[in-house]
């Protein structure tokens, strides 16, 4: 506990009040400078470190705007589509309010995809930050659940029959499937039941969550300190003051640089919210402005463009591609018992526990592996801190062709979100089935293929031209 | 790492036993006090009493056409199947899945439905139009021949919109569909000629 500090009768009045708190709740004040004029983030951010800022934005504006929507929203099967009409007709300024909030769930993906990406760039979730990145992969998740259970609430065609897939997709876990599909909806198909208890999650459970995680996500950030596009350890070189060489204050620097982020970000975001709301049926669906129908599924469903790549790559997996799962296995088996020296019994544990992996996709149905490899690649992303074993972590000092790598994992990543926004055809099948194996193949052999090539020297200052 | 080791301090064991068994009480308490909150999730006493029969007249109902009652909030079809589309069951069994409804038959096809065509009379086809694989509802194929999103073979039937998953005329699936089953057949039986009882059955 800080002693309390007398100030000088002859003090400013703001000095007075100033000292009044501090005498009160120094934790606030100490909390200012931890989080803010004495964190000392490296200097030679760029472009790509704005999103995280910009995401917190984006969580404001829909804390903010959805507080209002439930002012009008009904959660009532018989009146919610109704209800949402009448935001947007009747109440005044309800449709800005109701198109800020369906933008920004798109706008929360971009951003938060990009935030995501710049972490890959730059190893920013490698030691000692790998409770950041985890943490980061948690909200990444939240955000999902948030979004899929916030679209079911206009009860559109799209709203219906994607709670209806999506839904379905636990009915497959095998055993206890059918019962947990019914424990989440409440009743045997989609309906009112779902609808309130979607309407409670997204506005009550799932921000509270969501909230926390961002928090936990920015206490890890603040404890470690921030990663910079060359990788450098900043706190490794201090000077005599015992702050980092390479560190500048994040209030006035950083706030600055943020604020002016969000103001081109807004830029955006209001040239969308006011000419392109629905941003041709990708933000929001056409067959959505269509009441739900229990009797009729609309001739082509596909989730939010943000849900596509992983709803690929449940497409994907068809028999023949377990087929190919099943070879992948295999081959993977031997090659460990085969190439590496390792203790019979740990061999005999990737044997039997390939020959296990293997009995179960010959006996559970494709549906599930499919339901598998959706999860998976949103959960594979966790390991990532532990499947990285570059020299460097920063792009910049990689191998050249770590570069291209990455591209190739972008484009094929923007294919397979693109395949998921198509109906089913025979080539897009094959296409995405490629793609899924590119995905995970990218993950799962970064332990072998990140290792090799010759990385650069990695400098000990960071790289920094002054404006 | 550090070399030198934290002393281990005295443990006072009756203290610990007291607070171990205490704890692992609470998280009785806890659990316990979890059941009823899990418990809302589950379906209403007035969602489970809504599971009621349907009666329906398909007097008016012509070969080739489909009519669609809702039972259990589910869409059920009931189509009057042409000879040619009663015809074209035997030439598709080839590329069935499981032509003669043999996996689950106690879930998806009654006794008195295990037969080429899963159905009480052969024209009249009844079952629930929610694809098995992620429970949308397939489109009407009858048209045969090429078209979009489907073979040339193409011989009528049903597709679901969302994964592609084909059914022929007796909603039995195709293979190498995501879809694992043929679609469901609901309990059903005549009340008279034209008279057709969904969700209840003889047995029953």
């Amino acid at each position: 506990m800080a002693d309390f500090k007398e100030i000088s009768p002859n003090a400013s009045a703001g000095a007075k009040l100033t000292n009044w708190f501090e005498n009160r709740l120094p934790t606030a004040f100490d909390m200012y400078k931890v989080h803010m004029s004495e964190y000392y983030a490296p200097k030679n951010f760029n472009f790509w470190y704005i999103f995280g800022s910009l995401a917190m934005l984006v969580l404001v504006i829909q804390i903010v705007t959805g507080i209002f929507l439930v002012m009008h929203y009904k959660p009532d099967a018989a009146l919610a589509f109704g209800s949402v009409e009448y935001i947007m007709r009747d109440v005044p300024w309800g449709w800005l309010i109701r198109y800020m909030h369906s933008t920004g769930a798109s706008a929360f993906f971009v951003v938060v995809y990009l935030h995501m990406f710049r972490g890959l760039l730059y190893g920013s979730y490698r030691k000692p930050r790998e409770l950041v990145w985890l943490f980061g992969c948690a909200i990444f998740l939240a955000l999902m659940a948030e979004a899929f259970m916030g679209y079911l609430l206009p009860w559109g065609q799209m709203s219906y029959w994607g709670a209806q897939v999506i839904v379905n997709l636990f009915a497959a876990v095998p055993f206890v499937g059918p019962d947990l599909a019914l424990l989440i909806r409440g009743d045997y198909v989609v309906g009112d039941a779902t609808l309130n208890r979607f309407f409670s999650f997204h506005v009550i459970a799932v921000p509270l969550v969501l909230l926390g995680l961002v928090v936990a996500h920015l206490m890890a950030l603040h404890d470690v300190g921030s990663n910079n596009p060359d990788g450098i350890e900043i706190k490794a070189t201090k000077g005599p003051t015992g702050i980092p060489l390479d560190g500048i204050p994040f209030h006035p620097y950083y706030t600055v640089h943020d604020i002016f982020a969000v103001c081109m970000f807004l830029v955006v975001f209001s040239a969308v919210i006011f000419f392109a709301p629905e941003f041709g049926g990708y933000f929001l669906e056409y067959n959505n402005f269509i009441p739900a129908d229990p009797l009729k599924t609309p001739l082509h469903i596909a989730p939010v463009w943000y849900f596509t790549p992983f709803y690929s790559m449940l497409r994907a997996i068809t028999d023949e591609m377990l087929l190919v799962l099943i070879a992948c296995v295999a081959g993977g088996a031997i090659l460990g018992v085969t190439k590496f020296k390792l203790p019979a019994i740990v061999k005999l544990v990737i044997v039997g526990a390939a020959a296990a992996v293997i009995a179960m996709m010959l006996s559970i149905d494709a549906k599930f592996w499919g339901v598998v490899a959706m999860g998976g690649a949103v959960v594979i992303l966790f390991f990532l801190p532990w499947l990285d074993n570059c020299a460097v972590k920063s792009i910049r000092y990689r191998p050249q062709w770590h570069k291209y790598l990455y591209a190739v994992f972008v484009v094929n990543f923007v294919i397979l979100a693109y395949l998921g926004t198509q109906p089913p055809s025979a080539v897009g099948e094959r296409v995405s089935q490629v793609g899924t194996l590119f995905y995970f193949g990218f993950f799962l052999l970064m332990p072998w293929w990140s290792r090799l090539g010759e990385s650069k020297p990695v400098p000990t200052r960071v790289n920094y031209v002054a404006h | 790492m550090s070399e030198t080791l934290v002393d281990t301090q005295k443990i006072d064991a009756s203290k610990r036993t007291w607070l171990i068994a205490s704890s692992c009480a609470g998280a009785v308490g806890v659990g316990a006090a979890a059941v009823p909150f899990v418990s809302t999730f589950q379906p209403s006493e007035r969602a489970k009493a809504a599971g009621a029969a349907v009666e329906v007249d398909i007097a008016g109902l012509k070969p080739g056409e489909k009519m669609t009652v809702e039972w259990r909030g589910k869409p059920v079809w009931i189509v009057r199947r042409t000879p040619e589309q009663l015809a074209s069951l035997s030439k598709v069994t080839g590329q069935l899945a499981d032509p003669d409804s043999k996996r689950k038959p106690d879930e998806f096809t009654p006794a008195y439905a295990r037969n080429e065509g899963r159905s009480i009379k052969p024209e009249v086809f009844v079952g629930v139009g929610i694809c098995t694989h992620l429970g949308c509802s397939p489109s009407d194929k009858f048209q045969p021949g090429p078209q979009p999103s489907l073979p040339d073979d193409w011989q009528g039937g049903f597709l679901c919109p969302c994964h592609g998953s084909t059914f022929d005329f007796a909603g039995r699936v195709f293979k190498n569909k995501p879809a694992p089953d043929n679609l469901e057949v609901p309990p059903h039986m005549y009340l008279s000629d034209s008279k057709l009882l969904i969700g209840e059955d003889k047995k029953a």
